[in-house]
């Protein structure tokens, strides 16, 4: 039941840099604790984000075991043209959440 | 002459301009303050006021805070039909925004059916149960936890108010003799950390007063919502005692002590802790 929440400007002014905001729910195990057996609990994390403007890569970040559950990040991008932002996170299990969302720049 | 009087008056309103720029500046080191005067009443101070800033802005922020997710998630099961009798919580009680205001306030309330006290989360696996013949959600499970969640969203703002007179009398005299009550290897009671010493320091924290007001809370500790329950088990195990099972009648009558203790103080659901 992973949700994901994005909040990009439904408007801008051309050359206008944005901020992007993004959550995920995810558990991002670690990978280093135990459960009650003793028994290592494998690690599930998100390990790649993308943001594609467009169908251009306009970010990209690695995430590691540190960060922490419900991943949330914010960044900035330049408004170019009106389109579809894209956004994906991939986790160790392979899985893409993926979302989307529309801006338009006058 | 004429020419001091003009000078005079550009005088005049430059003073009028910087005295309007000085309240300008004033309200907005209120406004900046986070807020604090509105989480307490009285000496009763809830947990935001023992955030950090970034904490308090992280609950503050609707898009931000993490506890949303569950919102959202149990604004989804507020719609959804369950199989077995073709209900949903909506098909009762409609909009939750209007049917549910004020709800969180109230609870654990006395239950003539039940003969106790009966807490939110109880109260809706008990419509569960009995209005849409679903089975239970299991205490602490994502399910139930969202759609208290969601439920006590909708009174966000508005000061607790539980009842401690008549049927519930008795129940709130055994909260009141678990809280008072030293437990554990420690051999604490609640109210030795969050009533004598709320404010000092123990380790790397503060001690909170122990409001529950903004429960169901996100913990940073936990990674996770977590219920009001899971946390006194959680403080419980601090202290070296055996906790109580979740859901348990010790555990909801402690709640409505720890609720009237905290009287007043606005629903903060979901709130950030660390």
């Amino acid at each position: 039941m992973a949700e994901t929440r994005v909040r990009v400007p439904s408007t801008a002014r051309r050359g206008e840099v944005i901020e992007i905001k993004t959550l995920l729910s995810h558990p991002m195990e670690t990978g280093h604790r135990r459960d009650v057996y003793g028994k290592l609990i494998p690690r599930q994390i998100i390990h790649t984000f993308t943001c594609t403007y467009n169908g251009v890569e306009v970010f990209r970040a690695d995430w590691h075991p540190a960060v922490a559950a419900n991943p949330y990040l914010a960044f900035f991008t330049v408004a170019t043209e009106s389109g579809r932002l894209r956004f994906e996170w991939i986790d160790d299990e392979g899985t893409v959440y993926a979302t989307e969302a529309e801006i338009t720049v006058a | 002459m004429g020419e001091s009087r003009a000078g005079q008056g550009a005088l005049r309103s430059l003073w009028r301009l910087s005295a309007c720029v000085c309240a300008a500046l004033l309200a907005l080191a209120i406004a900046g303050a986070g807020e604090s005067w509105r989480y307490s009443v009285a000496e009763r101070r809830s947990g935001y006021t023992y955030l950090s800033e970034d904490n308090q802005q992280l609950q503050d922020d609707d898009f931000a805070n993490p506890g949303l997710l569950w919102v959202e998630r149990g604004r989804e099961l507020w719609q959804q039909i369950e199989s077995t009798a073709g209900t949903s919580c909506a098909r009762c009680h409609s909009d939750a925004a209007t049917s549910m205001r004020g709800v969180r306030t109230r609870y654990p309330r006395f239950d003539p059916q039940g003969g106790k006290l009966i807490n939110l989360e109880q109260q809706i696996n008990r419509c569960r149960a009995e209005r849409m013949h679903a089975s239970s959600y299991p205490y602490e499970s994502d399910a139930l936890l969202a759609l208290t969640t969601f439920v006590a969203f909708q009174s966000r703002g508005l000061p607790i108010d539980v009842r401690i007179d008549g049927p519930a009398q008795p129940f709130f005299a055994a909260g009141k003799a678990l809280y008072e009550q030293r437990r554990g290897q420690l051999d604490l009671a609640c109210t030795h950390c969050h009533e004598r010493y709320a404010g000092q320091r123990l380790r790397g924290d503060v001690i909170s007063q122990g409001q529950i007001n903004g429960f169901p809370i996100y913990r940073h500790t936990w990674q996770t919502l977590g219920s009001t329950h899971r946390m006194f088990a959680w403080c419980n195990t601090s202290v070296r005692s055996e906790p109580y099972p979740l859901g348990s009648d010790e555990y909801v009558n402690l709640e409505l002590f720890v609720a009237w203790h905290g009287r007043g103080l606005p629903v903060e659901t979901p709130a950030v802790r660390r």
